[in-house]
């Protein structure tokens, strides 16, 4: 489907969404926008709720978290955002922002006075697609209503694909559809189930590119029947076709189980720490489906995933693939299928949560899950998945050593980190990253590092065994770049050449123009967001002055570009609100992403909705776009080559991307306040 | 006075609450959401902001003279009582709870204690000169009136 506007295609293909009366709706949007906000300050939430009555949006408030998700759970598709506060008495915000990624997964923004850096990077990894420093202004709340947007399209453009993928399996189950349009009105799905089936049915075989992507909510219930059947299967054998079998809930499509898995993947992750990661990078591997052996779209897919994952600024992603696909050795088979991948991958708003049990975003934002849902704790593990996913993989992408890294600094860090890994955990990983460092220097110096280690590792290394490179450089990666990879740094000794530089500073911060976009994709890096449009969430800010239209512009190879040349424009708008403070990044970010999502799927993204094709077409298109992202937007912040010396390295660059001087002119822009590379002790 | 006049004297009590810095933008942005529908919707907020902010001053209150101080808790009040102030624009106690929270975090009680007198001081301060401000533009309104 040619999405040509984002309210058009949000017409057409949200058939959960209520605002879908016809044509009347989308004219009005985002008027009538749902918004549920939970604030237990009575000051700020009456100041909250007068906004965005005057925003036109239909506004629910609660002074508890509790509240909230009673009233989240007994009306599922009542609500199209939810606002939440950070510190609230009877509930963390993050914990309630993980319930209902997993619940519901609705797009959720988080708010509060706390600007540091940490409490940002904490909502961007839990998931949030945005986050917002109080006190909030009117125009912050103005563009709120581009997270569901997203999110809808992104859910979108899973579910395309995965029919497209998937037809077999769809043709069965049209013909089932109309005996189950009764029953399946009775299911938990009630609301959106019913509203596809009176609306789609017929079509939906036919229109898998216009198709109305039916939300499925996962309520309670629903969840406690896969939850049932995942430990039914065990969850290493967990795979999404056989817990589509056991939970037999009519009208639900593998790929929604997928991507729930995906999420309850990281949840469980979260829990239980490294172990679970580890176990889930294995099923993932071992779950893959043989149809996708596009390696290169695999590797494509990891760093998507990465970047998805928010972890992996979008311009380290564009490099890691890139590189990956320079490279692009074998892929071995990796038999990550490109529906899960995508799922894993297509996260726009980068709900990644960390801690405790979210999980959210399997479904588009798996990557930014992926990325971020693993607790830095898990680095050594993840290194260790990595490794087993080196392994299975065999395919050394080189996936670029975090790019955080000083560039200069790089590739001897990652030989460092490739011996060290070597004693650590990872042979293969080690020799994916020596095998790299060569050829993503840059890469890992911006994004590649926070990304690849936590997150990553786990996914991505299933995928290409990138992971396990990027892990690498991960942490030693700026600081700045993802806090995500900041913690991780430091629990990786081998892998991150940064430790000294990862104080946890998230580059979003460090900016200090991050904007409180959590949901752009790519969240986690603060400078280099841009190019990676993971996320969101989160959730997540609006890049000031982007030019995100150039990146757009620069495919116009479907629709996706279209789109994402919307959310870039949208985002640029969204994010000039929270000026340069730590939203600025996520905005930077975010519009990255979203070009960077953009570029990748123009490319031949078969499978992959977003932009999440690795094609090194894309890439370069990426590449370009980020960097003309950034160098547009980073303008305050001292965009002044924050790297200059990470991005020193033109074999990788040339190698990743064909334009290694824009890259690193606009690697250099990414503004990584003194989080540069150069305070990376390596 | 002619209601010109009162006019006048408001849009100077206004202004000077700006200039010395007890308001910020964030003031502005409540007046811009008044309107019609709620025509004296800052006045409203402004008053539940102080409901509610005396008691979260008690809350500090009582912690600070516990012993030993939780200077956890003691942040978590602060913050909140920041959040708060910080969303209705008063400038100068957001200021004062950001130095508090400083101190909080460095575990000095003295310094936590002779601060917090500067908290309320710069509280009570504002109430009064908004108080006041909302009595002029009362008394404008009822002079229109007639």
């Amino acid at each position: 489907m040619n999405v040509s506007s984002v309210k058009g295609s949000m017409s057409i293909s949200s058939s959960t969404s209520t605002w879908k009366a016809g044509d009347t709706i989308s004219d009005q949007f985002p008027a009538g926008l749902r918004v549920l906000v939970v604030d237990d300050d009575p000051t700020c939430l009456m100041i909250l709720e007068k906004m965005l009555i005057a925003c036109l949006y239909k506004v629910t408030k609660c002074n508890r978290a509790e509240t909230a998700l009673s009233k989240l759970r007994e009306n599922k598709n009542g609500y199209d955002i939810v606002l939440s506060d950070v510190h609230m008495p009877d509930m963390d915000g993050f914990k309630l922002l993980e319930h209902i990624g997993l619940e519901m997964d609705l797009p959720v923004i988080m708010m509060s006075a706390d600007d540091g850096k940490q409490v940002v990077m904490k909502g961007v990894t839990h998931g949030a697609c945005d986050y917002l420093i109080k006190p909030v202004r009117i125009e912050a709340l103005k563009n709120i209503w581009q997270h569901v947007v997203r999110k809808r399209k992104n859910e979108w453009k899973e579910f395309e694909q995965s029919g497209s993928v998937e037809e077999g399996d769809r043709q069965p189950k049209q013909s089932d559809d109309a005996d189950y349009s009764s029953s399946a009105n009775e299911g938990n799905w009630k609301g959106s189930k019913k509203r596809k089936d009176e609306e789609e049915e017929t079509d939906e075989r036919d229109d898998t590119s216009t198709l109305k992507k039916p939300r499925v909510v996962w309520s309670v219930e629903l969840h406690q029947q896969f939850v049932a059947a995942v430990n039914q299967l065990g969850i290493d054998k967990a795979v999404p076709k056989k817990i589509l079998e056991l939970m037999n809930v009519p009208g639900l499509t593998r790929e929604n189980v997928a991507s729930h898995l995906q999420k309850y993947r990281l949840y469980l992750r979260r829990l239980s720490g490294v172990s679970q990661h580890q176990s889930n990078l294995s099923t993932i591997i071992s779950a893959q489906d043989p149809t996708f052996g596009s390696l290169s779209s695999l590797s494509g897919l990891d760093l998507q995933t990465l970047a998805a994952t928010g972890q992996l600024p979008a311009q380290s992603l564009a490099r890691l693939q890139a590189a990956g696909l320079g490279r692009a050795t074998a892929k071995s088979g990796i038999p990550i299928t490109l529906v899960d991948q995508r799922n894993i991958f297509s996260f726009e708003n980068p709900k990644l949560r960390f801690g405790e049990g979210q999980q959210q975003h399997m479904t588009n934002k798996q990557q930014v899950n992926l990325l971020h849902g693993i607790p830095t704790t898990m680095e050594p593990k993840q290194l260790v998945s990595l490794r087993h996913a080196a392994q299975s993989i065999g395919n050394m992408n080189m996936q670029v050593p975090p790019h955080g890294a000083q560039s200069s600094q790089n590739n001897p860090l990652l030989m460092q980190m490739g011996q060290q890994q070597q004693q650590q955990q990872q042979s293969r990983g080690q020799i994916l990253v020596d095998s790299t460092i060569n050829h993503a220097p840059r890469l890992s110096s911006s994004m590649g590092q926070p990304i690849l280690s936590n997150g990553i590792a786990t996914n991505v290394s299933s995928r290409n065994g990138i992971p396990e490179n990027i892990r690498a450089p991960g942490y030693s990666q700026t600081p700045s770049m993802l806090n995500f990879p900041m913690n991780h740094a430091s629990e990786l000794p081998g892998n991150s050449f940064a430790l000294g530089s990862t104080p946890g500073v998230s580059i979003l911060t460090s900016k200090g123009a991050f904007q409180e976009d959590v949901n752009s994709e790519i969240k986690g890096s603060g400078g280099l967001m841009p190019s990676y449009d993971v996320f969101n969430d989160l959730d997540q800010h609006k890049p000031q002055s982007w030019e995100l239209q150039n990146v757009g512009m620069a495919f116009d190879t479907s629709q996706h570009s279209n789109s994402l040349q919307g959310n870039l424009d949208l985002t640029q708008s969204a994010l000039g609100q929270q000026g340069f403070s730590s939203g600025q990044m996520n905005g930077h970010n975010r519009s990255a992403a979203v070009a960077s999502k953009a570029m990748f799927s123009t490319g031949d993204v078969k499978e992959l909705g977003s932009a999440q094709n690795v094609n090194q077409h894309l890439n370069n298109l990426l590449v370009d776009n980020t960097i003309r992202v950034k160098s547009e937007r980073v303008c305050d912040t001292s965009p002044a080559n924050i790297f200059p010396d990470h991005f020193g390295q033109d074999d990788l660059m040339s190698a990743l991307l064909k334009q290694q001087e824009s890259v690193a002119s606009s690697e250099n822009e990414f503004d990584f306040d003194g989080y540069s590379m150069n305070n990376i002790p390596v | 006075m002619d209601r010109y006049g009162m006019q006048n004297q408001i849009a100077c009590i206004r202004r000077s609450l700006f200039d010395q810095g007890y308001l910020d933008e964030q003031f502005i942005q409540l007046e811009e959401l008044q309107d019609d529908a709620n025509p004296n919707f800052v006045q409203e907020i402004v008053t539940l902001f102080y409901t509610d902010s005396t008691r979260l001053i008690q809350n500090i209150e009582l912690t600070l003279n516990s012993r030993p101080i939780n200077f956890s808790k003691l942040d978590d009040y602060m913050h909140q009582f920041k959040g708060s102030s910080s969303s209705i624009g008063a400038k100068k106690v957001t200021s004062e709870c950001a130095v508090f929270r400083q101190y909080c975090a460095a575990g000095n009680a003295e310094a936590c204690i002779r601060n917090f007198q500067h908290i309320k001081q710069e509280h009570a301060i504002l109430r009064k000169k908004l108080e006041f401000y909302f009595q002029m533009m009362g008394q404008a309104a009822v002079a229109q009136t007639t």
